[in-house]
């Protein structure tokens, strides 16, 4: 790149030279190569920083410290500095602009501009620590109604004629939503599906395929059947609880997944049964899916693959006509759905289509749950919602707004060690967490990052318990699609409309 | 008493969630005996704490012999106009076969007095099984669509009358006493945040089915839109609506026989439930996940009259046992009670001295009382959930 | 139909191919005129294969889908009537023969195992498939082939015997596409009068090979990512086996197939468009 041309860095190492001890243990650690020895002492290229904090932490010394860039630009409101960097990066090499993580635009969550109701006087608020608040789920199809053997009401003589339908229970609902072998570590994925296990609840294996080593973890696997079909063989399908069809996902609407040929190592060429270096790139459709009866084929066929015994569900990114999609997909037999609104995380995509496509979870799951009541499906599947569920306040209030159960990513990274620095397409993560380096994965230990999210959704289970116990509910069952817990107190009176919550003070 | 707000409340609280503490009460002769309301305004009016004067009502079953086929609809209508129009609806659905004033004792010098009428009605083909389905849907039509009037009650042989007012005075007002039933309910009020009127009182009721309701339904949200996702119109600002369409719905649309209706209304927990043999476990499970949006959660207590087929009283609190619910049965096991309070049996006894009760008990929390015409005391509300060969088995009680 | 252990004969006495196995049953999809449907024709098939049965025959097959569906395992299916979608879609292991022609999607997502089609194909065949074999005899349609992977000693085969349409192995990553462009009339095979291929062969090719045996001009016809040469001596000795298998199955005396040339269809490179993208930090 021209000279005159340069992006000033956005952050700067700073090395206090007293502190340091010259062990080069920053150079070591660095996976983005900011540092190296001069022969006389560290040296740091700032503009290759991406503030990820690993030097800071293993630094013996505590010699590092990172900081915004004390240069600057000139201000501007319109063109700002980031807007100005776009265009620069774009001159230089005329390509499409890759990003990682979700959706980095200062949008106002409507999340944020939601309040919880809690009981006062008219009807009693339940303890969560002495009293039993239940927050388990049974995830999958139900049936429309129960048919028993007699009307009688003599209890002995009552059973239940109604085959039981397909489906399971997790005991929160909560779900990991799905996070390839290759987009993340070997390391990231035990972690996550131990974690699961421990928990009771599922976790999605993304589109990748499934390694061997996680089969014994199938009952809390959700397997995904995505338009690049890596890895989608008898094993794959076999060894789930629950088949997901990947339509889309929310941080890229329309588009197909991409695992850059860097993070193609042999372990991800052996797991997706492609050749080493390649790049693994998913079609934008399923090309057997170009209207909506192709998504009932396509449900029939896994329904028939898997002898009905577990569940089919799709995977939609949140678009403008999620709600009418949703109806179509729940009457083409899926067994339940997942949105995943515009802030949803990934790998790897299009920054344009990261930070511009889709509409945001809170209006989405809104309309598809009216939507699916209208036409008296909701209750026989189940709906998931995404799309930056970012503590247990969007996980009770996506609940309260329709969900039966939240599904996030973000969250487990960052408990793992992830600093959301956006670089993991580059397969440089310095934790070990989106990187298939084999030293770099090595950093990241199972059991530590297993525990680590063990604890981040107990926590967020018993925040819910604490909401649930202030409104007076004792299963989580009761606050679903309860929209009347809700009261909304943000600038926008057509969003409460929308969301059908009323506003705060009404 | 009060006269106004017959069929609505006033514009400015008709989008608040009305909170109130009630009194509830009942009893149900086995043998089919019907007896006058007394008993039943007895039962009631001691519960005096439980009342502020802002709403009252009564439910009786088995009181038009002379017209037990057909439905007999007690309108709350505020002029004339709403009776035309009620009457001219009807006319167009059905053959109106008796059409008159439901008997009140008239107040002096109250000018804007209520229409009070009832009609007995059939509809063209008479043994049509979506006759209830069509009955229920002109009850929708009449709450929402004609302005000014209200379907107090749409069942066969029975009939609610409810007000605003003590619960004496609602007695009055409507001669419970002259009626003879063989089951009564009857509730007061406490509305907190409103004036109360007349249609908010209890008993609320969708053809056979009425529910006299003490507390607050803290899913109401969840409920009600599983309901609307069916056809029910929930038109009033209070929860207890939704008891009464969930019964609809689960025990008239989807044929469950009441026990099992009861135990989606208040399930027991997961834990107790993985205690249960396979089987159970099953059956509670699915129960639990097919109807999850049917739970009611918050404190309640509930007592409700049903016959479809066989008159029944149902007796259900809870599963947190946030709201009292008393039982009695008298010494010669003719008859069952409920209250809220065990004062109501105490009464009884007071008035009459040879009357006694043979038992009196607190069932357990989320667990049913089932009492049915003829067939005597079903479920005793004492249950323990365990399963030996049966579904549910008996323990020491 | 007459069946016997070793062999079976169609209609016109045509000897279609010998059944290596024993233990065969004969299920009719229309019985008393009736077509029974998808789920429950593979209900039946399965409790076949349940029962040991090692050759399932078919009859009366209308549009019934997902035929041979996840099914493992040494056993032969065969199909007289039409077959619906999703022809042996997630299979691995058996062998399906249509004695006519099948509808879209045929070998969706196959693992392993052999369809013969004795007929024309639809679109959409083979996708994604990870190995396994494929022959046609007739024609196909669009988007055949698409996104075909391969790994190691596995890859999938598909031989079209006639011609193709439009994005003929769209985002290939591994295995080999043969078209020969012949057509059958009258008991014979000849060359066929419709232009072999459609437009946009190999868009997004990034492993694998196809070869169209032509001697037109395949420049204009590429898609992106895609380039043409003329087949190379390792290459013809590459596909030469794979070519008798075809001709024996469908009796195509071999000396028509090489009175034209093959051209081969490869990939650019296996990263097509990594350049596409820009991953500064901004």
């Amino acid at each position: 790149m021209a000279l005159t041309h340069e992006i000033i860095s956005h952050f700067q190492v700073n090395v206090n030279r007293e502190d340091c001890k010259k062990c080069k243990s920053c150079i070591k650690n660095c996976s983005f190569g900011v540092f190296s020895f001069n022969g006389k002492q560290i040296v740091a290229e700032h503009h290759k920083c991406v503030a990820c904090q690993r030097c800071v932490i293993m630094c013996p010394g505590k010699a590092i410290h990172i900081s915004q860039s004390e240069s600057c630009l000139p201000p501007h409101g319109n063109y700002t500095e980031k807007i100005r960097n776009i265009i620069w990066a774009q001159s230089g090499t005329g390509g499409v602009l890759i990003s990682a993580t979700g959706n980095d635009r200062p949008i106002r969550s409507i999340f944020d501009d939601l309040l919880l109701d809690s009981c006062q006087v008219t009807n009693p608020s339940i303890d969560p620590i002495r009293e039993i608040i239940e927050t388990k789920i049974f995830f999958g199809r139900k049936p429309k109604k129960l048919d028993f053997t007699t009307a009688s009401n003599d209890v002995n003589e009552v059973s239940l004629k109604t085959n039981n339908s397909v489906n399971f229970e997790i005991e929160m609902p909560i779900m990991i939503g799905h996070m390839s072998l290759g987009s993340i570590s070997y390391n990231a994925c035990q972690a996550i599906y131990q974690a699961a296990k421990e928990l009771n609840i599922v976790a999605g294996s993304g589109e990748g395929g499934l390694h061997p080593d996680f089969y014994e973890y199938a009952p809390n696997i959700i397997t995904e059947v995505a338009s690049g079909r890596f890895g989608v063989d008898l094993n794959y399908l076999n060894n789930a609880v629950a088949i997901e069809i990947k339509i889309g996902q929310g941080a890229k609407p329309g588009h197909g997944g991409h695992l850059p040929g860097e993070k193609v190592s042999s372990l991800i060429s052996q797991t997706r049964m492609i050749p080493e270096g390649s790049d693994a790139l998913s079609p934008y459709p399923h090309h057997d899916i170009y209207s909506i009866e192709d998504l009932a084929q396509l449900i029939a066929a896994l329904k028939e693959a898997t002898r009905y015994k577990i569940p089919v569900g799709v995977k939609i990114a949140a678009v403008h006509n999620s709600a009418p999609i949703a109806v179509g997909i729940v009457r083409s037999g899926a067994d339940f759905l997942t949105l995943d609104g515009f802030r949803g995380g990934t790998g790897a995509a299009p920054r344009i289509i990261r930070d511009h496509a889709g509409i945001p979870i809170e209006l989405a799951i809104a309309a598809v749950d009216k939507s699916l009541r209208e036409e008296n499906l909701r209750e026989q599947i189940t709906l998931i919602a995404g799309g930056s569920i970012r503590y247990s306040a969007d996980l009770i209030k996506v609940i309260a707004l329709g969900a039966d159960v939240a599904m996030c990513c973000m969250p487990v990274l960052i408990a793992m060690g992830c600093r959301v620095c956006q670089q993991c397409f580059r397969g440089l993560c310095p934790w070990g967490i989106a990187t298939q380096d084999e030293i770099l994965v090595k950093r990241l230990d199972i059991t530590i990052a297993k525990n680590r999210i063990i604890n981040l959704f107990h926590s967020w289970n018993e925040e819910l318990k604490d909401v649930l116990g202030a409104m007076g509910i004792d299963s989580v069952e009761s606050l679903r699609s309860n929209r009347d817990r809700l009261r909304y107190i943000g600038p926008n009176p057509r969003i409460a409309e929308i969301l059908e919550v009323k506003h705060a003070g009404e | 008493m009060r006269w106004e707000n017959y069929t609505s409340l006033p514009e400015k609280f008709r989008n608040q969630r009305v909170f109130d503490g009630c009194g509830i009460s009942g009893f149900i002769n086995i043998d089919g005996s019907r007896v006058s309301g007394k008993k039943v305004i007895e039962m009631l009016c001691i519960l005096r704490e439980r009342e502020n004067g802002l709403g009252a009502g009564y439910a009786a079953y088995g009181i038009y012999s002379k017209y037990k086929d057909y439905y007999a609809f007690h309108f709350l209508l505020d002029d004339e106009i709403a009776k035309t129009q009620v009457l001219e609806y009807l006319e167009k659905k059905g053959n109106i076969i008796q059409s008159e004033p439901i008997p009140t004792k008239k107040p002096v010098n109250i000018d804007n007095l209520p229409i009070i009428w009832r009609v007995f009605f059939e509809l063209g083909s008479i043994n049509n099984p979506n006759n209830d389905e069509k009955i229920v849907k002109i009850v929708m039509d009449i709450n929402t669509n004609i302005k000014n009037a209200f379907v107090m009650s749409s069942g066969k042989d029975m009939g609610v009358f409810k007000g605003n007012g003590w619960s004496n005075e609602i007695a009055d007002f409507y001669k419970i006493s002259e009626y003879k039933a063989y089951m009564w309910l009857a509730h007061s009020r406490f509305p907190t945040n409103t004036p109360g009127w007349w249609a908010g009182a209890h008993p609320f009721n969708l053809l056979n089915c009425s529910v006299v309701h003490n507390g607050e339904i803290t899913s109401y949200g969840t409920n009600r839109r599983y309901l609307e996702s069916f056809g029910y119109k929930c038109t009033l600002s209070t929860d207890t609506e939704v008891i009464a369409y969930l019964i609809d719905l689960l025990c008239r649309k989807h044929n469950i026989p009441m026990s099992i209706a009861t135990i989606a209304l208040a399930p027991p927990l997961f834990e107790e439930i993985e205690k249960l043999d396979k089987k159970s476990q099953i059956l509670f499970k699915s129960i639990r996940a097919t109807y999850r949006s049917a739970m009611l959660n918050g404190p309640f207590s509930i007592v409700v009259g049903y016959s479809n087929p066989v008159p029944t009283m149902i007796g259900l609190s809870d599963r947190k046992k946030l709201r009292p619910l008393v039982v009695g049965i008298s010494e010669d096991e003719n008859t069952i009670y409920m209250s809220s309070e065990e004062s109501s049996f105490r009464r009884l006894m007071i008035n009459d001295h040879d009357f006694n009760f043979k038992d009196i008990w607190h069932p357990r929390s989320g667990n049913a009382v089932i009492a049915e015409l003829g067939n005597g005391l079903i479920k005793n509300g004492l249950e323990i959930t365990v399963k030996k060969n049966n579904l549910l088995q008996e323990e020491a009680c | 139909m007459q069946v016997n252990k070793r062999m079976i004969v169609n209609e016109t006495k045509e000897k279609i191919f010998e059944i290596g196995l024993e233990e065969i049953i004969e299920i009719n999809a229309a019985p008393n005129g009736k077509s029974i449907d998808s789920r429950e024709l593979n209900f039946m098939i399965h409790e076949a294969v349940n029962a040991n049965y090692k050759s399932i025959i078919l009859n009366n097959v209308c549009g019934q889908r997902f035929i041979g569906a996840a099914l493992k395992g040494d056993i032969e299916i065969i199909i007289n009537g039409i077959p619906g979608n999703d022809l042996g879609i997630f299979m691995d292991g058996p062998k399906v023969i249509v004695n006519g022609n099948c509808e879209d999607q045929s070998g969706n997502t196959m693992n392993h195992g052999t369809i013969i089609i004795n007929g024309d194909g639809g679109d959409v065949i083979g996708l994604s498939s990870r190995g396994g074999k494929i022959f046609i005899k007739g024609d196909v349609g669009y988007r055949v082939g698409i996104h075909m992977k391969e790994y190691e000693d596995k890859f999938p085969l598909l031989i079209i015997g006639g011609t193709i349409n439009d994005f003929l192995g769209e985002y290939m990553a591994g295995g080999l596409i043969i078209v020969l462009g012949l057509k059958y009339e009258n008991g014979n095979f000849q060359e066929s009068d419709q232009p072999i291929c459609g437009n946009e062969l190999g868009a997004g090719i990034h492993g694998g090979k196809i070869f169209l045996r032509t001697d037109l001009s395949l420049e204009d016809k590429l898609g992106i990512g895609a380039n043409v040469f003329d087949i190379t001596e390792e290459e013809i000795a590459e596909i030469s086996p794979f070519i008798d298998e075809f001709c024996k199955i469908f009796g195509i005396p071999s000396d028509i197939i090489w009175k034209k040339p093959f051209q081969t269809i490869k990939p650019i490179s296996k990263r097509p468009f990594g350049g596409n993208y820009c991953s500064q930090i901004i």
